[in-house]
């Protein structure tokens, strides 16, 4: 399927599928991993994540000619910080349960690499719908994958799906899935699925943060650091597709 | 006493990336080698202890004083953030053999979720500003035992024949969930 660039549905379907942020590009792992105990917990830190990303790639593509080119971390900083400061107080007022659990975890979006990375690499140059409709998009695809890494851990760790029991009674939950070595196992095994699939279907599997470039823009790299520029990621990029011909270099 | 039950539960029982998952993309990203992995933990350990510090100290007798507790994230991050820029400029100019060893790390620790999250733990347990310094510093150790680890076992795994969908990230999660089985022995401790 071809579509056009840049247009809503596009940048929907790319967050959700091609990009998906948690497993393509592994990005933002800590509430991915933190926040799954339950599918109830998945799914509002996914759509508190959505809300925050959307809302903060809108105000950075408006701003994207007034901010200076060399204040641009600190301005995004301080845009998505407001935004997080507000979803937090509502979550405190509207969803006092919720807000419970995930705890210190939602303070914590201000440092969740998708955000971040999307407002560097896409928001600070795109057009405001542009922008807005890719928050959507990888945003709803974070949230499909908290819900359905916390729906696996709540059916095989407790045996119920958003607390309504569903497992026969004979079954016996594993409590270890709820804990913390089960998000670990279940986010590793889910990727590994996804890496079947596309070997399957012939498409080199997902970004492997261990090789080289590590989300495919360089802001996130862990490697920024210690890169000596631009050119080695491009050359890393242009070498994997390359070296993935006969799938070597999974 | 309870300061000593602070730290080792923070460095130990509660282990920051096998329990709390903080910390994690540092983890994943720079435990490739085991000589790198120890620079990144010997960094976190400096700026955690420092930003566990900082921001103990202007949540005190800044943010309370004026009622504006509510700015405690944005406050916090442009801290961490300031605090990493200060610390990269002052050792390169007064201490340049540390700046060799964490230099190349230190930007890396702004987006590094530990930081941020020990400082709100620190207040949102209402410690005081030694307790919070402690605090950050066992929790950084423990960062530096579990990154230091992973790396080791990383390099074992070099030689191993993965399967190939496991290649790269999953077989690391799967590797760090049995470290962090194992760390639940710690438990023990309490």
């Amino acid at each position: 399927m071809k579509l056009k660039k840049d247009t809503p549905l596009e940048r929907i379907i790319n967050g959700i599928y091609t990009e998906n942020p948690v497993f393509c590009l592994i990005l933002g792992m800590c509430p991915t991993l933190a926040t799954t105990t339950s599918a109830i917990n998945g799914l509002g830190m996914g759509l508190s994540t959505t809300i925050i990303l959307t809302l903060a790639e809108l105000i950075i593509s408006l701003l994207r000619k007034i901010i200076p080119d060399r204040m641009r971390m600190p301005a995004y900083i301080v845009v998505i910080a407001s935004f997080v400061t507000m979803v937090d107080f509502l979550m405190a007022g509207f969803t006092p349960s919720l807000y419970k659990s995930l705890g210190i975890y939602i303070p914590l979006i201000v440092v969740n690499c998708i955000i971040m990375g999307r407002a560097e690499a896409y928001a600070g140059k795109m057009k405001p719908i542009s922008a807005f409709f890719d928050g959507l998009g990888m945003g709803f695809g974070f949230t499909i994958a908290l819900f359905l890494l916390g729906s696996v851990r709540e059916i095989i760790g407790a045996g119920t799906w958003f607390g309504v029991k569903i497992t026969p009674a004979a079954y016996v939950p594993v409590n270890i899935f709820v804990l913390a070595p089960g998000a670990f196992l279940v986010l590793g095994f889910l990727v590994a699925m996804m890496n079947k699939l596309k070997i399957g279907a012939g498409r080199r599997p997902g970004v492997d943060p261990t090789q080289g470039n590590m989300c495919g823009d360089c802001m996130n790299c862990m490697k920024l650091g210690l890169c000596s520029g631009k050119a080695e990621c491009e050359a890393v990029k242009e070498a994997v597709p390359a070296a993935d011909e006969g799938n070597k270099g999974v | 006493m309870e300061i000593i039950m602070i730290a080792i539960t923070a460095c130990l029982i509660n282990n920051v990336v096998l329990s709390q998952f903080l910390g994690i993309c540092a983890f994943l990203g720079v435990s490739q080698k085991s000589d790198s992995a120890s620079g990144m933990g010997m960094a976190v350990t400096f700026v955690l202890t420092l930003s566990s510090l900082v921001c103990g100290v202007i949540y005190k007798f800044l943010l309370v004083p004026f009622n504006v507790e509510y700015l405690k994230t944005i406050a916090f991050i442009l801290i961490v953030a300031a605090l990493v820029q200060f610390v990269e400029m002052f050792t390169k100019k007064f201490v340049p053999s540390l700046y060799e060893a964490l230099g190349i790390y230190l930007p890396l620790i702004t987006t590094n979720c530990a930081v941020l999250g020990v400082a709100l733990l620190n207040v949102q347990n209402d410690y005081d500003i030694l307790t919070a310094t402690i605090h950050g510093f066992a929790t950084a150790i423990g960062f530096w035992l579990a990154i230091v680890i992973l790396a080791f076992i990383r390099e074992k795994m070099v030689f191993n024949d993965v399967p190939k969908p496991f290649r790269g990230f999953p077989i690391v999660m799967i590797t760090s969930a049995l470290m962090s089985i194992a760390f639940f022995g710690f438990a023990a401790l309490k």
